[in-house]
């Protein structure tokens, strides 16, 4: 055809999308998981212990917390529920293995209706190498998706 | 035959003038394309892209991932 330069983005929008690079079109302006998601969310590793990471969430205002690695790979996550266990149990044995996350770039309306649809009061937000962007608490997914709803609504 | 690059040689290549080309369906692009980039689906793409686009400017396309 002609063309003496020509380059391909493999990785694609996808790519794009997940590390949070800017985007046009009709769906540019609806807010996405990672814009909604907490990032000050405690942590903690897998060979602490319940009571003390518990007490740690809970100071901090904070009724879950999420379980990662060095390189901040999310493992577990450890919700109301598990905070209140055994004080003295090993958050490898305390917590929710392998839970399910999402990608910032889902829009935040439809993981709203997951969380709903599943009875889930929150989910931990992930680059797609698995690494913790910041949970999002199911109220502020409601919150954002209403709130972005009512404005389209606005302005019709 | 197309260079591989990655996100960062998108954006060095945008800021440099290059064309960037979504050959996603034209109702995907019309949801969320990047920014400046032109809607030439992949079955139009050869039958187009020489009256679309500069063939003495660089040429970036893109799909939605790798698969």
């Amino acid at each position: 055809m002609g063309f003496t330069e020509v380059y391909d983005y493999v990785a694609g929008i996808l790519d794009w999308l997940a590390a949070g690079g800017p985007i046009e079109g009709t769906s540019a302006g609806q807010p996405r998981a990672g814009d909604v998601a907490r990032g000050d969310v405690p942590t903690c590793g897998l060979d602490e212990r319940l009571g003390e990471v518990a007490a740690r969430a809970h100071a901090a205002g904070w009724d879950a917390c999420v379980v990662v690695n060095q390189e901040r790979v999310v493992l577990g996550l450890l919700r109301a529920k598990e905070l209140d266990g055994d004080p003295g149990s090993r958050i490898e044995a305390a917590m929710r293995p392998g839970p399910s996350t999402f990608r910032p770039h889902v829009p935040v309306a439809e993981l709203a209706h997951y969380l709903v649809d599943h009875d889930v009061e929150n989910a931990p937000i992930t680059t797609s190498d698995g690494r913790l962007v910041g949970l999002l608490l199911r109220d502020d997914a409601l919150r954002a998706a209403h709130g972005h709803h009512q404005a389209e609504g606005d302005a019709t | 035959m197309p260079r591989e690059i990655d996100r960062e040689g998108v954006r060095r290549l945008a800021g440099q003038g290059a064309q960037l080309v979504d050959v996603l369906p034209a109702h995907e692009y019309r949801e969320e394309h990047l920014p400046g980039a032109v809607s030439l689906p992949l079955r139009k793409l050869e039958e187009q892209a020489t009256d679309v686009l500069d063939r003495h400017r660089a040429v970036v396309v893109y799909c939605w991932d790798s698969a």
